[in-house]
């Protein structure tokens, strides 16, 4: 909302500056900035047109001879609109104005245009930084001073100001008038809108008739016959104009104006068009059309509210008019609308129809019917006053269900609880009051009886009158003290905790955390996978901004490849991330799952670098390393499976398995999602699910004395059939309860051994926490293994 | 041979290996095999016992001279090798200005730092640290927080609608648009005192650009109990902006309207760049709006059972990715999410 300061000052003297006046809006809650219209006008005079002479190479050029008031310039013009006589505005070479065509400030230089000179300009208000309009030039009234600077005639400052939804009073320039009024200790004058009412009785011409009076609680409007439709007048352009509103005629501009002064939308209907004589206001009907007056039909539904002549539709209440009730040139006589419409029906239809505008902003953060007579007088006035004729007598007031200002009990104590400070009954008291509200005191209840004002529709009940005293008052006089009561009961948060340990071992690990979104497209979370299908559909929006953020992912390598391929476009690596984040996996009638998942992968360039020299080898092994010892730092035993992850090479990964359950996985990445993602390195992947791990991270596992008596330690090298696997090795030997230690320190298959076999060797430590152990007891123990090796798996000594 | 032909062969050879020794562990290890009680000469000794009295005199003399000698040896060598300790070691001189062997680093996201940071110090403020759905009900994210249908107020939180329609055709699922649904799931389970802060993900219909993203995150918290007020509010979060942004950062407290709070609360904070000046930065009103919060709206307890004329609260919620913006200077919040190490690495 703008509200220009001069047509603030209609109704309330300001001696604070604007700068001042703004901040103070701004403390109590609503945010106001300062425009300065005329700031820049430096060169910019009041002129008159003294002649008009063609161009002599262009047809659609004119020469306009302007009295600057010292002088005589001549000026190439292009605007239809110039007229000897006419007080214009006029730029010197030199202003700074803003170009009428690309919108960008620059200085006026002397131009020739089509081969004549031109020095100076005519400016539209476009050129003058008002409005955007750049059709014609602005003509002037009449008595506009010659010659002066134009800053001194029409410059002005506008609050511009942030209206918060709950505030509908502030959409109007008297409401922004009482909130100064509290703010700056003043009053409020608002002059009374009187007129005389020459013509028949108003019952005569229409009649009204509520059918749904939810969505209508009053509707109210005043007839004027024989007015003539015309420009409005210079001052009632410029506020309009300064209020970011473009004129168009006396009529609508008195409706916008009113709007914007009282806060109350009205609407103004070609009488004569109202064929019946007769108001009815309704629900549409489910499918009804309508044509509205921007010439678009509109389908309507019934939750929408329509002003109709008892057989069609003349208007969508609060939203826009229908084209066949609208007002032209040649209307004499308006029937106007001052009305109560429901605020969420009025959101739904012009959100459901795309009509916001500045008459659907107000009814829809909800007025007060109290509104309408006020307005509709206000409008009254002025349109006899610009544009004659005769009101008839009355005003049409529809009001089925009266809704009473109620009046809310304040009591002293709960300002105090709410905060945390006390006022004095007086100072409370002079707050409210000036905020126009009735107050009534109980002194000895230190009670408050507040009523009020009928333009504060936002104020209901006691925390709202808690409020104001807060705002008014300013929050810089409420104290700050720190909270005294006794603190809540605390539950940990495991899931955060664990998350929060295993990002850090990540970090230690080298790996960077990166976090994606959790929006995306399904070709995304398909580009992870060799056979580029999902095994479950993905959570997908109604209303995405685009198809790159149509689905919530169902996994997090598809983001971290990605993440991967960008950056591997400017450097060679390696790269280590992850993320530790949600998937959203769906359920039927209910919330998504968000499973807490970590996915980290291991990227490393072909090529060996020459420093540091010292390169360590890089393969299935390496990452499994990492989710071991992950694993093991959060006290979880993990074994591995075979697996067949799509999105991962044949051969090359794992299944990660905790207590029994799969809890993950880990592999080479498959080199169809390599390509994908055009990645020529090897990369390795691994996934765990974080929320399914949680259990197993809080079984607190025993502790082990320090063995006391010393280790005796045997090297063995075995030679086995190529498949046998290390883990069937290990699961034979750890049954042997004197060796407390295993070791595997080669692997080699080659031709030193066998074809078809290969070699492991092990270090076992041998540890009794009983005693000393003896050679003997070493080497008897030692020749079991050995048996128990080539009993159940063929295993033979390397020699 | 004889002993004592034995022991001068073992001489000769036990000092003409201590003489090609050039380090302590060596020198260590020579003096066990020539001195120590598995020694050659011990060896050499042994073989005493089969001898007569008087070959014993003379193998024994010799023996006890050829232990001086070699300990006279020993520690010569040990004078010689201490002072070659202080000596520069390696034959060429190191370039130490060669680049370490750096292990591989990884840094937290500077989101993640944020909000451990801030979570710290509500902790320590007696604050719990939890998390709720990011994929939310209408009822939760928009109804219990006095934000009804057709309400301008959702408006301003531009909503992504899950596609989804239940058995009355009506559309309630949702991403969440702010944290504080997680107000309303809390006091349905916690009665007072409810002290929790929420960091989280939320989501907004939003077309990309420099300053908007669809997801972004916050950090929203909740006091309630008997004699909470607005005056606990204003010290909790100005203790909060001290202790986070500096002592010497002024913050400051205006009326802003959210409404599941009332009397609503806006805090900023003195802009860094011009310290109160105006500047470019902060539009030039010298403040940076950093958070909102309020007074718990009375229907929004009594919504969750919580009876408002006993109990009163406040709430808060911040966004986080403006803080490091505003920190370091980042003038596009895309470059959170984007993964790109180069952005990533400097935190």
């Amino acid at each position: 909302m703008k509200v220009p300061i001069k047509w603030l000052k209609d109704y309330i003297d300001i001696s604070l500056s604007p700068k001042e006046l703004a901040h103070r809006l701004t403390m109590a809650g609503t945010e106001t900035g300062l425009k300065y219209i005329g700031e820049s006008w430096e060169g910019v005079v009041i002129g008159q047109i003294a002649s008009i002479d063609p161009h002599p190479n262009a047809d659609r050029l004119r020469l306009a001879t302007v009295d600057t008031g010292t002088g005589r310039q001549t000026v190439v013009c292009g605007a239809p609109n110039l007229q000897i006589g006419d007080k214009i505005v006029f730029a010197d070479v030199g202003a700074n104005l803003t170009d009428g065509h690309t919108g960008e400030k620059s200085i006026l230089k002397p131009a020739k245009i089509r081969g004549v000179e031109s020095c100076g300009m005519v400016c539209s208000e476009m050129e003058l930084g008002i409005s955007k309009n750049h059709e014609g030039i602005i003509v002037l009234p009449p008595e506009a001073p010659l010659g002066k600077p134009l800053a001194e005639f029409l410059s002005d400052i506008v609050l511009d100001i942030e209206v918060t939804p709950n505030r509908p009073d502030l959409l109007s320039v008297i409401g922004v008038a009482w909130e100064v009024a509290a703010l700056t200790d003043n009053k409020v004058n608002i002059p009374p809108s009187t007129y005389e009412e020459t013509g028949d009785s108003i019952e005569k011409h229409i009649s009204i008739e509520i059918v749904d009076s939810d969505l209508c609680p009053r509707y109210c409007a005043s007839l004027i016959t024989g007015i003539k439709i015309g420009e409005s007048p210079e001052w009632l352009k410029q506020r309009l104009i300064a209020c970011g509103l473009r004129p168009i005629s006396n009529i609508v501009d008195v409706t916008n104006y009113v709007m914007f002064e009282y806060g109350q939308p009205l609407h103004s209907f070609d009488y004569d068009k109202i064929k019946t004589r007769k108001i009815v206001v309704r629900r549409a009907g489910n499918g009804e059309i309508m044509q509205t007056l921007d010439d678009v039909e509109r389908k309507l539904s019934d939750k929408t509210l329509v002003i109709t002549d008892g057989e069609k539709a003349v208007a969508i209440a609060g939203v826009m008019g229908g084209a066949n009730s609208e007002i032209t040139e040649n209307t004499t006589s308006i029937l106007l609308e001052s009305a109560n419409f429901n605020a969420a029906s009025i959101h739904y239809t012009s959100h459901g129809l795309k009509l916001i505008s500045e008459a659907s902003m107000r009814f829809e953060r909800g007025i007060r019917p109290d509104l309408t007579i006020p307005a509709v007088k206000r409008a009254t006035q002025l349109i006899l006053q610009l544009a004659g004729g005769k009101a008839a007598k009355g005003i049409m007031d529809i009001y089925p269900q009266k809704k009473e200002l109620k009046a809310i009990r304040l009591h002293s104590s709960e300002i105090e609880r709410i905060l945390g400070i006390e006022f004095g009954m007086e100072q409370v008291e002079e707050t409210l009051t000036s905020l126009g509200f009735k107050v009534a005191v109980f002194p000895q209840d230190k009670e408050f009886l507040v009523t009020p004002a009928y333009w504060r529709s936002d104020i209901n009940i006691e925390i709202d009158l808690v409020e104001e005293v807060a705002r008014i008052i300013g929050y810089e006089n409420i104290p700050t003290t720190l909270l005294s009561g006794a603190i809540a009961h605390q539950e940990p948060n495991q899931l955060m905790t664990l998350k929060s340990k295993i990002k850090q071992n990540f970090v230690g690990f080298g790996f960077q955390e990166i976090i994606t979104y959790s929006l995306t497209s399904r070709e995304m979370l398909e580009k992870a996978f060799a056979s580029g299908s999902l095994d479950r559909e993905p959570v997908k929006l109604s209303n995405a901004m685009s198809s790159d953020q149509e689905y919530l992912r169902t996994n997090l390598r598809s983001g971290l490849l990605s993440v991967l391929e960008s950056n591997l476009r400017h450097e060679e690596g390696p790269i280590r991330l992850f993320e530790l984040s949600r998937i959203y996996l769906p359920r039927d009638n209910d919330l998504p799952e968000e499973q807490e998942i970590l996915c980290g992968l291991m990227h490393n360039p072909e090529e060996e670098k020459a420093w540091p020299v010292h390169t360590p080898p890089f393969d299935f092994f390496t990452v499994k390393g990492v989710v071991e010892i992950i694993m093991a730092s959060l006290g979880v035993k993990s074994d591995f499976r075979e697996s067949n992850d799509d999105g991962l090479r044949p051969g090359r990964q794992a299944e990660i398995i905790v207590t029994g359950k799969k809890m993950g996985v880990i592999g080479e990445l498959h080199p169809k999602v390599a390509i994908a993602f055009d990645i020529s390195d090897i990369v390795y992947l691994f996934e765990i699910n974080v929320t399914g791990l949680l259990p197993s991270t809080l079984q607190r596992n025993g502790y082990h004395a320090i063995a006391r008596f010393p280790s005796v330690v045997r090297d063995i090298a075995l030679v086995l059939d190529i498949n046998v696997t290390h883990q069937q090795i290990v699961d034979i030997i750890s049954k042997f309860t004197l060796v407390n230690e295993i070791t595997l320190f080669d692997v080699y298959s080659g031709k030193q051994v066998s074809p078809g076999k290969k070699s492991l060797a092990y270090r076992l430590n041998f540890q009794s926490a009983e005693h000393t152990l003896t050679d003997i007891e070493v080497d008897k123990v030692f020749e079991q293994i050995l048996i128990r090796l080539k009993d159940k798996l063929g295993a033979t000594l390397r020699a | 041979m004889s002993l004592l032909q034995q022991l001068e062969e073992l001489k000769a050879e036990a000092l003409a290996e201590l003489n090609s020794i050039d380090d302590s562990k060596k020198l260590e290890s020579w003096r066990v095999q020539y001195m120590g009680k598995k020694s050659k000469l011990n060896e050499v000794l042994r073989g005493l016992a089969g001898l007569s009295i008087e070959e014993k005199k003379t193998v024994g003399a010799g023996a006890n001279s050829l232990k001086l000698d070699l300990d006279v040896a020993l520690k010569g060598k040990e004078q010689v090798l201490g002072e070659k300790i202080d000596q520069p070691a390696g034959e060429a001189p190191l370039d130490i200005s060669l680049p370490g062997r750096t292990p591989p680093v990884g840094r937290l996201h500077p989101i993640t730092q944020v909000i451990t940071e801030m979570s710290q110090i509500f902790v320590s403020m007696g604050f719990q640290v939890v998390e709720g759905p990011e994929v939310e009900w209408d009822y939760y994210n928009f109804d219990m927080l006095n934000i009804p249908k057709e309400h301008p107020a959702r408006d301003n939180m531009q909503t992504l609608w899950v596609d989804y329609e239940n058995e009355k055709g009506e559309r309630p699922m949702l991403l969440r648009t702010h944290t504080s649904p997680m107000q309303i799931r809390v006091m349905e389970k916690i009665k007072p005192p409810v002290r929790i802060v929420v960091p989280g993900k939320v989501y907004r219909y939003e077309a990309i650009d420099a300053t908007h993203i669809p997801m972004f995150t916050q950090i929203e918290g909740l006091a309630v109990d008997r004699g909470i007020t607005l005056a606990d509010l204003k010290g909790t979060l100005y203790d909060f902006a001290r202790r986070y942004f500096s002592s010497d950062r002024k913050a400051r407290f205006r009326c802003d309207f959210f409404p599941f709070v009332e009397p609503g609360v806006e805090m900023s904070i003195e802009c860094a760049v011009c310290k109160g000046n105006g500047c470019r930065l902060c539009s030039n009103s010298g403040w940076i709006e950093i958070l909102g919060a309020g007074m718990v709206h009375p229907r929004v307890l009594e919504r969750v059972g919580i009876d408002p004329s006993v109990y009163s609260g406040f709430a808060f919620g911040m966004g986080i990715e403006r803080v490091p913006m505003l920190r370091y200077g980042i003038d596009d919040i895309r470059l959170f999410y984007g993964g790109d190490l180069r952005f990533l690495r400097q935190f």
